[in-house]
């Protein structure tokens, strides 16, 4: 009876359940990037008022610190909800991982946002209150606060797409923790961490060069537009290099723990060796494909038919097809049912032992269990082919944008770029700079949408999916506040811009 | 360090973490009086910008504990969140909104005005420690919960979910228990209690202190009333334990014989009391005493820690289910893995470090009590 009340879910919980934790993911992240990049900028603009004591680079430094708070407020506000949402809509999901999961979440707190809520009030409040290195100090901390908690969050999110350091306890019913280290410093989470910090450093560049072009273009501030904006670009162009770097090593991380999500990205259906990198459809990189994934001209990359029925390797590793992979993780299902009651039942420990053996083999398979259609496996491809396209698009384009700023900046090389002055150029170059900040997010929601959508129909990779993690709720409830913080961040990120534009508009005290 | 401490441990802590929460409710508490604290634009400037400097530890502090519950405890955070949805959306929707308030309210470009945010602060200050304290409140009443793993191993289920909730009001069932709203309404008032008390000693202001001083009897008065009225019904009531089987069972006067046979405990709730009528009564009988807030935060530390490990140490049910008694939530039942618990025992030595730069850092900022002159001269003044 128990059973029968358990079970009376809708299918709507479930994909508005998802829709809410995409939405204020997607919100998070408009802010999130901002904040890890102007710490950075913010703090290095504090470092020159702290070496040449120039009221200038104070000023300039409480500016930049101004415009980081108003985006700060927004982080943290959309930022609570994430975590607890793991519980409210996934509440199966905190269960099975919660062992494993909440580590890193608690860690986050206690480490990271202690140190952030700490000092980025004597950031705010202290500037006559603290001697100047307790200042730099605490504007320092408060970035490194940030990105600490960037580290314990892309942790937990990199165990969602490469689950190590468990093992499944049938007496508990979930997965429990062997090996924190696995955890906490597995490729998977330090790809993602530099990739992800890294790429939030352009948005914290390119925003830093596109204020300064407005003041530039409006002839206000003028040093204070130059100083920073070598700052930014300078930033921005060594961060892009570095998001470029770490990307790659990510699409190989991609390629070897989640092929499914590089197919997709690809739309890629029938793979094979010396594959191109598809630039559009029609357009390819001969090899480029193979060299992303395996940094081999040669390297097999297979495709979403493959995955779904089976292949082997030239190297002779074979893959089982979906269809056996849904039949063994049944057979783990159906195994540990078998061994819980021979439990209750009393049953002599050879058949228990039995019981266990079979959940031990098919295990790495348990999730697949609960797929009732292999098609259910292909993550939304569309989606991930242009988003990829997109993120890495408008990554190589900010390699240029900053390295073209920084060469007129600095007149280097003096031969072709002498004759420019960034003060004094024509309108629209400004205009150019300033619109690239909207492409600059765009860029950055597309990586999200990449890393998440191609988890799909995965909450952990391989091991539990959407439908086996939801909360026992009514579709209604779920929809309402969904709604409610549509209207909720939509309306205070509207306030925001509006903000900041004004803020920017009125200027440092300078 | 057995499984057992452990588990136990991670229960301080994670209590520990809720009685700062509490105390550090002040927050809500000061923005939920700002109006008739502050009484002038200029005197509610204030209030804000005094709370405004602390916010931030309320709001970290709630993660955190929230965090810690999860690791330590994850079938709590599983069936509580989970199942009661709508209390928790309405504490987490009041902290969004309090979270941009702040920095929002009196901002060039806010085409919202200052008066919606100072609105969202105030709800904030009345709706947060309500729903937290009834939150709380459920330790000892129970809640409306039924507990399945088996369900796990029915993969032709649609979604083979473990806990629900028993019926379909998702957690706001419990406000229709009294002894819920009456926790409630007393950490409303003990939030406001303290927040007067913090605002009075943060704020150099003459007017806002006299006027603090007739406000805290307003809040105390209440604060104790109902305290004592929740304090007499818990020590009262039967409560949830548990044999060594495992098995859960109803205990005539559970949470007084848990006070007897733990006097660690009740010590700890005598001094708490103790401290926070100190804090109060001090500050309302000696004039000029600003100080009340460092006894009566104190006090309500170590008495919220105490009433915490009364409903989970000592074989009770600290997660009780009155729709299904067996699947009430223990210490041992509910619990993270041992391997973890003892990796997180590790990563808490930290604490004491993160507790020594909070307390270096707020001293450095309060050490000059804040002023009108002051705000005059703050760009970044809320």
């Amino acid at each position: 009876m128990l059973q029968n009340l358990l079970l009376n879910i809708d299918a709507g919980t479930i994909d508005w359940s998802r829709a809410q934790f995409a939405l204020t993911a997607i919100y998070h992240w408009l802010f999130v990037p901002l904040t890890l990049g102007l710490a950075v900028i913010m703090g290095i603009v504090e470092t020159k008022y702290y070496q040449t004591k120039d009221e200038f680079w104070k000023e300039a430094a409480k500016f930049w610190q101004k415009l980081f708070g108003i985006n700060f407020a927004m982080g943290v506000a959309t930022g609570i909800i994430l975590e607890f949402e793991f519980g409210t809509n996934w509440s199966n999901y905190s269960w099975f991982v919660g062992d494993i999961f909440g580590a890193p979440l608690a860690v986050e707190g206690i480490v990271a946002f202690f140190m952030e809520s700490t000092f980025v009030a004597v950031m705010y409040f202290g500037w006559k209150k603290v001697s100047p290195g307790f200042h730099l100090a605490s504007t320092w901390l408060t970035g490194l606060g940030a990105t600490i908690s960037a580290w314990w969050i892309l942790v937990a999110n990199a165990w969602m797409q490469y689950p190590v350091g468990c093992e499944f306890n049938p007496d508990t019913m979930r997965n429990e923790m062997v090996s924190f280290a696995e955890v906490a410093l597995s490729p998977f989470a330090i790809s993602k961490f530099c990739h992800t910090v890294t790429s939030s450093w352009i948005i914290g560049g390119i925003f830093c060069v596109g204020v300064c072009c407005w003041y530039l273009m409006k002839k206000r501030h003028t040093r204070l537009a130059v100083e920073s904006m070598k700052i930014g670009a300078g930033v921005g162009l060594v961060a892009a290099l570095l998001a470029g770097a770490t990307g790659h090593k990510s699409g190989m991380d991609v390629a070897e723990v989640q092929p499914m999500k590089l197919a997709a990205m690809e739309a890629l259906y029938d793979g094979g060796t010396e594959q191109g990198l598809k630039l559009i459809e029609g357009i390819e990189v001969p090899y480029g494909l193979s060299i992303m994934a395996t940094n081999d001209p040669k390297g097999y990359v297979p495709g979403i038919n493959d995955l779904l029925n089976g292949y082997t390797t030239p190297d002779g590793k074979t893959e089982p097809s979906a269809d056996e992979k849904i039949a063994r993780g049944k057979k783990a299902i159906e195994a540990l049912a078998a061994y819980r009651k021979a439990k209750a039942d009393g049953a002599d420990e050879a058949t228990i032992a039995q019981y266990l053996t079979t959940i031990n083999e098919n295990m790495k398979y348990f999730g697949y269990g609960y797929v009732k259609d292999k098609a259910d496996l292909v993550p939304p491809v569309l989606v991930n082919f242009w988003a990829f396209r997109v993120m890495v698009g408008v990554g190589c384009l900010f390699i240029l944008f900053f390295a073209v700023i920084l060469a007129v900046t600095y007149k280097f090389p003096k031969a072709l770029f002498k004759k420019y002055d960034i003060t004094t150029l024509p309108a629209w170059h400004y205009w150019v700079a300033i619109l690239l900040i909207p492409l600059a997010y765009i860029g950055s929601e597309c990586g999200w949408l990449v890393a998440e959508f191609g988890r799909q129909p995965w909450t952990i990779q391989d091991m539990l999916p959407t439908w086996a993690s939801v909360s026992d709720l009514q579709s209604q409830s779920v929809i309402i506040t969904f709604f409610l913080f549509l209207v909720l961040f939509t309306t205070m990120l509207a306030v925001e811009i509006n903000i900041l534009l004004k803020q920017i508009k009125k200027g440092p005290e300078l | 360090m057995t499984y057992d401490f452990l588990q136990h441990y991670w229960c301080f802590i994670v209590s520990l973490l809720g009685a700062i929460l509490v105390f550090l409710l002040f927050v809500q508490g000061a923005n939920s009086v700002a109006r008739s604290l502050g009484y002038t634009e200029e005197g509610r400037r204030l209030v804000y910008n005094s709370t405004g400097r602390k916010w931030e530890f309320t709001f970290t502090t709630l993660v955190t504990f929230g965090g810690a519950f999860f690791a330590s405890f994850p079938l709590f955070y599983s069936t509580s969140f989970g199942g009661a949805y709508w209390l928790w959306m309405i504490i987490l929707f009041t902290f969004v909104l309090q979270a941009v308030s702040y920095e929002f309210q009196n901002k060039i470009g806010n085409f919202l005005g200052p008066k919606t945010f100072q609105f969202f602060l105030t709800l904030n200050g009345i709706v947060g420690p309500l729903l937290l304290g009834g939150a709380v409140a459920t330790f000892f009443e129970g809640s409306n919960f039924i507990i399945a793993k088996d369900n796990l191993v029915d993969a032709g289920a649609i979604t083979p979910i473990i806990s629900r909730w028993a019926n379909a009001s998702h957690g706001l069932d419990a406000l229709l228990n009294p002894w819920v709203l009456v926790l409630g309404f007393a950490v409303v008032f003990l939030a406001r209690v303290l927040g007067i008390l913090y605002v009075m000693n943060n704020v150099a202001d003459e007017d806002i202190r006299s006027r603090g001083s007739v406000r805290l009897v307003g809040a105390a008065v209440p604060f104790l009333l109902l305290f004592v009225a929740y304090l007499v019904h818990v020590l009262l009531k039967d409560g949830f334990a548990y044999n060594d089987e495992g098995v859960i069972y109803m205990e005539p006067y559970k949470y007084l014989n848990n006070f007897l046979e733990m006097w660690y405990l009740l010590v700890l709730l005598l001094i708490g009391v103790v401290l926070v009528l100190f804090g109060i009564g001090k500050t309302i009988f000696s004039k000029g005493y600003n100080g009340g807030i460092w006894p009566a935060g104190i006090g309500t530390v170590l008495t919220v820690l105490a009433l915490l490990l009364s409903c989970a140490w000592n074989h009770t049910a600290y997660y009780p289910s009155t729709a299904d008694l067996q699947s009430s939530l223990t210490l041992a039942n509910s619990c993270s893995s041992e391997f973890t618990l003892r990796t997180m025992f590790y990563v808490s030595l930290l604490v004491p470090f993160v507790l020594a730069y909070i307390i270096y850092a707020w001293r450095a900022i309060d050490k000059k009590k804040i002023t009108k002159e002051e705000l005059q001269g703050d760009d970044h003044a809320y």
